[in-house]
């Protein structure tokens, strides 16, 4: 990447240069993209093409120079930042770019998420040969994608809803439903998708597409939110010319992504590593482990790549813990100890997160099979992922 | 008492961007711990505000904010309410809205509810973004611990005389003009720019609040081991760093 930020200097002009003669395909949103970015790579490259991409996370221009630069692949996917996707199409001329959703992250240092999905819809209306895919079920999205040529719309869910009911069109109040959204006060309203999310009773998930074709999802990644991504990536390799239905049966080979729920050891603890970093997806993972018992640690930095005001704890729905051994941990545990008191959530505080998942262990019932449960922010996540054993 | 506390928080499908919603629960818990009956409202904006002791708002984006000033003025609950003495908390947009004029996305210039007298503009400085004290005039609520918070907005507001201000910035930026005030109170109303949520940082504010909407009873202590570590943090934090001036 330092590599990637030198080149830039020397020539302005170089994510250009590189992107020249390739099929590249963008991923953005405010969660899921590197997961995203992971899966519709690996299904890009299951007809035995070489696909690049930015596999550390480093989501801006030295990050996308610094993979493209010293490789010959035609195929490249990109993991964007949402405010630098405006810059990144202009230079890249990507022929797919992927639109995940948009919620409130990181308000000190990011803009407010309409200004995003603006800066979205004016990038694309200037992008006619780009193939957009957007989640048709997240209304910001479907602003920023709006006024491109040729949008696949995709129904891929939104848990999240509590950014998106003021309407970007016209500041009138979206309304939810069983088959969809619309505004009260205009006719913007729930593209119809081409692809759809479905759930089944028994929790299995399959795509179905408005053409009759259908595939079950069946990922080695946990969580609804990841069959969304997985529905979102297999539409783009439709886009890019991979059969949607090979592209989802290849991802099910993905085990991991950048360290994202890995089982790793602290001494003889063993403890499943995740990232969650605003609201959204913090209201994900805590569905994700409300079947457990396992114990439970949360940590939370604000450092720069975190957010320097952590107010949004008071967002999420901590309440949910209450009942389990909650260990509060990271730099700002004091911040994060207020918000579970008043959530009523029992717990303890230990400023070292290796110590705090120690000390979680011994709350175990079941013992030293036991796994413990860790969800943190961006820096705490990688805090604990790559300290030493 | 025997009804139940009704504590409301305004809109917060409008105005829960920055966390604030916070506020309305640690009054709510605040008071349940002291044995009060507590009824706390999420009150959307398609429905109709209901009546309440004390209502909470809280920061949102431009656009919305716009919506939920609109909505309040028709709605025309929140004036009849603090006019029979309901108690307000307003916080970045909400302190805007509750104010006279405030700035729009579009540059325009906003009505607000006019329940405080305050104007606000949008400043040619960039926002002010970042940890917040605030000395409090003890003339105003009392005698007041160091308020801390953190603030994140565009605005800078400005009070019509005779309408007191919250306090004094010694860190951050406040109000954002050239009087070094931060917020403003005026009856049972307190506006203010602070989040953290500005009452989860600053409990005697909270219990300040209360005790207000609970005709001025006196109230028990409760153990806040948690909030007094991290107000510790926070004011350690910052202290050092001299008040911030938009530049």
């Amino acid at each position: 990447m330092a590599g990637g930020r030198a080149g830039l200097r020397l020539d302005p002009r170089l994510l250009e240069h590189l992107s020249a003669g390739r099929q590249i395909a963008l991923v953005t949103g405010t969660n899921g993209k590197t997961t995203t970015t992971r899966l519709l790579t690996v299904a890009l490259g299951a007809t035995g093409d070489a696909v690049v991409s930015n596999e550390t996370g480093s989501n801006m221009p030295p990050g996308h120079v610094a993979a493209l630069a010293g490789t010959e692949a035609r195929r490249a996917v990109l993991e964007t930042d949402e405010i630098y996707l405006p810059r990144v199409l202009t230079a890249t001329t990507a022929a797919t770019v992927v639109l995940l959703n948009l919620s409130r992250d990181q308000l000190d240092r990011t803009n407010e998420v309409r200004m995003i999905a603006g800066s979205w819809r004016a990038a694309l209306a200037a992008a006619p040969h780009t193939h957009v895919v957007a989640n048709a079920d997240d209304p910001l999205v479907v602003w920023g994608a709006g006024v491109a040529r040729d949008v696949h719309w995709v129904a891929a869910g939104l848990r999240w809803r509590h950014d998106a009911v003021g309407c970007p069109s016209c500041g009138g109040r979206i309304a939810f439903s069983e088959s969809g959204w619309s505004c009260a006060a205009c006719d913007f309203a729930r593209p119809e998708p081409e692809a759809t999310l479905v759930v089944a009773p028994d929790g299995t998930a399959r795509a179905e597409w408005a053409d009759g074709r259908t595939a079950p999802i069946r990922l080695a990644l946990p969580g609804r939110f990841n069959e969304s991504n997985a529905l979102m990536a297999a539409v783009a390799a439709d886009a890019s010319g991979i059969d949607a239905l090979e592209a989802l049966a290849a991802m099910e080979s993905v085990q991991e992504v950048a360290g994202r729920f890995t089982v790793r050891a602290f001494g003889d603890v063993r403890a499943r590593l995740m990232l969650a970093k605003n609201p959204a997806g913090w209201d994900e993972l805590l569905d994700l482990v409300a079947g457990s018992d396992a114990p439970l640690v949360v940590s939370i930095n604000a450092r720069i790549a975190d957010g320097a005001d952590p107010s949004w704890l008071w967002d999420v729905p901590f309440e949910r813990l209450g009942g389990r051994a909650v260990v509060a941990t990271g730099d700002r545990y004091r911040d994060l100890s207020v918000r579970l008191h008043y959530g009523g959530v029992e717990h303890s505080t230990e400023p070292d997160p290796v110590r705090a998942v120690r000390r979680a262990a011994t709350a175990a019932s079941s013992g030293a099979a036991a796994v413990v449960d860790v969800i943190g922010n961006y820096t705490a996540f990688h805090d604990l992922l790559g300290a030493p054993a | 008492m025997t009804t139940p506390l009704r504590i409301a928080v305004v809109y917060p499908d409008l105005l829960g961007t920055y966390g604030d919603g916070g506020n309305g629960l640690v009054l709510a818990r605040r008071a349940e711990w002291r044995g009060y009956e507590v009824t706390l409202l999420q009150a959307p904006s398609d429905h109709p505000l209901p009546e309440a002791d004390l209502y909470c708002l809280g920061g949102g984006e431009d656009g919305p904010q716009v919506r939920a000033a609109r909505t309040l003025i028709d709605d025309g609950t929140l004036a009849r309410r603090v006019a029979e003495g309901a108690v307000v908390l307003a916080v970045c947009a909400g302190f805007q809205i509750v104010g006279r004029t405030f700035p729009g996305a579009d540059g325009g210039t906003h009505e607000g509810l006019g329940l405080l007298a305050v104007d606000t503009v949008k400043p040619a400085t960039p926002r002010a973004v970042g940890e917040v004290l605030v000395e409090v005039d003890p003339d105003v609520l009392g005698p007041l611990p160091t308020l801390s918070g953190f603030e994140n907005h565009g605005g800078a507001t400005s009070r019509v005389e005779g309408t007191a201000a919250l306090g004094q910035v010694v860190a951050g930026v406040g109000n954002g003009v050239d009087d070094g005030s931060e917020g403003a109170v005026q009856g049972r109303i307190v506006g203010t720019y602070l989040h953290g949520p500005v009452l989860a940082r600053n409990p005697v504010l909270a219990d300040r609040l209360l005790t207000w909407a609970l005709d001025d009873v006196a109230l028990a202590p409760l153990d806040d081991s948690e909030v007094e570590g991290l107000r510790e943090e926070r004011l350690l934090s910052v202290g050092g760093n001299r008040r911030r001036r938009r530049r």
